[in-house]
């Protein structure tokens, strides 16, 4: 590829962005072609960070294979075990009961939360403002402290089993996430004055990286991303799982498909996160929170395929089952990758210094573009 | 005419927008020692381990009474249900009064650079002899630290335990 931009001689440069880079929070590795300021072409570099999870997976079995799966998407753990537990229970055909499912809900709810308000502050702080890191981390660390109480880890929680959760909730746990709750609805609007109105960053972002509606389908976008060029492609709403047809909330959509829009959709989606919260809350059922299972899971032979909404878009899981105690091949579709190979595409023809805005909105978390 | 009116429009709302962010943060330039979030480790260390969540997992340890007696009986359940091998269960031969064979447990070997702190190993016990204790300060300079046996020397299984 040097070779090539030397040979032709016009003047483009190469630039490397990472793979240890501030701006790519991960060991993403970014080749960049430019000519002057102008991007001509990104070309992402994968494998710093490949732990090879599928093929892992395959030796452990199926209670031991969820709690690898917080390693891939580190902000939504919760939601990556969700998927893998949800796949046992299809698998086996296992009742969850009413009651974990709800706290299952909860728990995504708040992981949704603490993702995108890591991602605000993080976006924030790529493009220069600093302030809006420690606003989010605020907020973030009370999650992080309800996390703590009832799943015993404040990142990787491991709170998933096939049939249910761990442990019941903390009796504190209503308590805290309703004070949680009250006290983010206030904040959130800090965050709109801080940040949102700011001439610098709406200059900065309206009109950056297009992603048309077309482009978003084709490069197999999904998540906010998607919905902020008007994909519908919310998973929760689409194909409801565990009780998110019991509550009403909205898919979030815009139509520019800019960075703006991407980020104003993810601000809506908080809102959304604690709508839903909200209507669970007070009305968890009592009863027990696992389901029957067996010591020993055996799923029979067959081809089984969940999916879920992360924070970031939809993660599919596929396990191929031979009848053993162990999955014979699985294979994880993360949101991640998809969206990260539109950048690209919207790069292209855009200044350098904006490509950080662009990695910003596309919310890249590296450990699950590279498993 | 309406262009420079129009530019010093942008301008006007422009500054209004950077004020509007300045105001915030000067607030909390002002009040910030009443929403101080950040701590002080490790000039805290007392209070932060006092507030430690019960549940919350730091690394596993194996539960004695005051007669030095645990309740692992060696059935290697825990062993099985480790995702990452980080449990060697070494098994002996005890000799119970009436003369009979009994198998006990030698050394739990716990391997603490391995734990990923799942719990699956607590799930998994039957008579509840291992639990998550909330020590998180893991750093040694030799690695050979972290190789752990849990069970205290000298110790045996409680009566009455199967
Ligand atoms: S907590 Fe998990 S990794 Fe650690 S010893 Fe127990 S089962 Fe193994
Ligand atoms: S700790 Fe529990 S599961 Fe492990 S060998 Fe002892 S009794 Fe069995």
């Amino acid at each position: 590829m040097l070779q090539d931009v030397i040979e032709a001689g016009n003047g483009d440069m190469i630039v490397n962005v990472g793979p240890q880079h501030p701006a790519t929070h991960g060991v993403l590795h970014l080749v960049i072609t430019i000519h002057g300021e102008t991007i001509k072409k990104v070309e992402p570099h994968l494998g710093y960070i490949h732990r090879s999870i599928e093929k892992m997976c395959e030796s452990l079995t199926y209670r031991q294979f969820i709690y690898v799966t917080s390693r891939m998407d580190y902000l939504s753990s919760h939601i990556n075990n969700h998927a893998c537990a949800l796949l046992t229970e299809k698998a086996l055909q296992i009742e969850v009961p009413e009651r974990a499912q709800y706290i299952r809900v909860i728990m995504d709810e708040l992981t949704r939360l603490a993702s995108h308000q890591l991602w605000w502050g993080a976006m924030a702080m790529d493009i220069g403002a600093l302030t809006p890191f420690f606003l989010a981390f605020r907020e973030r660390e009370m999650i992080n402290d309800i996390m703590e109480e009832t799943c015993g880890a404040r990142l990787t929680m491991n709170y998933m089993v096939p049939g249910g959760v761990m442990f019941d909730i903390h009796p504190n746990f209503v308590q805290k996430v309703k004070e949680f709750n009250a006290h983010f609805k206030q904040k959130i609007d800090e965050y709109d004055e801080l940040l949102t109105g700011n001439i610098i960053f709406q200059n900065r972002m309206k009109g950056v990286g297009v992603l048309s509606k077309e482009d978003a389908i084709s490069f197999g976008c999904t998540g906010p991303t998607a919905r902020a060029s008007g994909v519908s492609c919310d998973i929760r709403k689409l194909f409801p799982y565990e009780v998110y047809d019991k509550v009403s909330f909205k898919e979030c959509m815009a139509t520019e498909g800019d960075s703006f829009a991407r980020y104003v959709v993810r601000l809506e989606e908080m809102k959304e996160s604690m709508r839903i919260i909200d209507q669970l809350i007070d009305n968890i059922p009592e009863g027990e929170i696992q389901g029957k299972t067996k010591a020993v899971l055996k799923p029979p032979k067959g081809e089984f395929y969940t999916r879920v909404e992360t924070a970031r878009g939809e993660l599919g899981v596929y396990v191929v089952s031979e009848g053993a105690t162990t999955p014979y091949r699985i294979k994880f579709r993360s949101p991640g990758f998809s969206n990260l190979s539109a950048l690209d595409h919207i790069a292209r023809g855009q200044k350098l210094g904006d490509l950080v805005a662009m990695m910003g909105t596309l919310d890249l978390v590296i450990p699950d573009i590279d498993r | 005419m309406s262009f420079i009116r129009q530019y010093l429009s942008d301008v006007i709302s422009g500054v209004k927008s950077l004020l509007t962010g300045m105001r915030l943060t000067g607030k909390y330039f002002i009040k910030h020692k009443e929403t101080n979030i950040t701590q002080q480790y490790p000039d805290n260390r007392q209070e932060l381990f006092a507030g430690l969540p019960d549940r919350f997992r730091g690394e596993v340890v194996m539960s004695h009474d005051d007669n030095n007696e645990h309740a692992c009986t060696g059935c290697t359940a825990c062993e099985l249900a480790c995702p990452n091998g980080t449990i060697k269960i070494v098994t002996k031969f005890d000799m119970t009064p009436e003369g009979k064979k009994k198998k006990a447990i030698d050394k739990f070997v716990y391997h603490l650079e391995l734990c990923t702190m799942c719990n699956l190993c607590i799930e998994a016990c039957p008579t509840s002899a291992i639990k998550m204790a909330q020590n998180f300060e893991h750093s040694v300079f030799d690695r050979r630290d972290l190789t752990k046996v849990l069970n205290k020397p000298g110790s045996k299984v409680r009566e009455g335990v199967e």
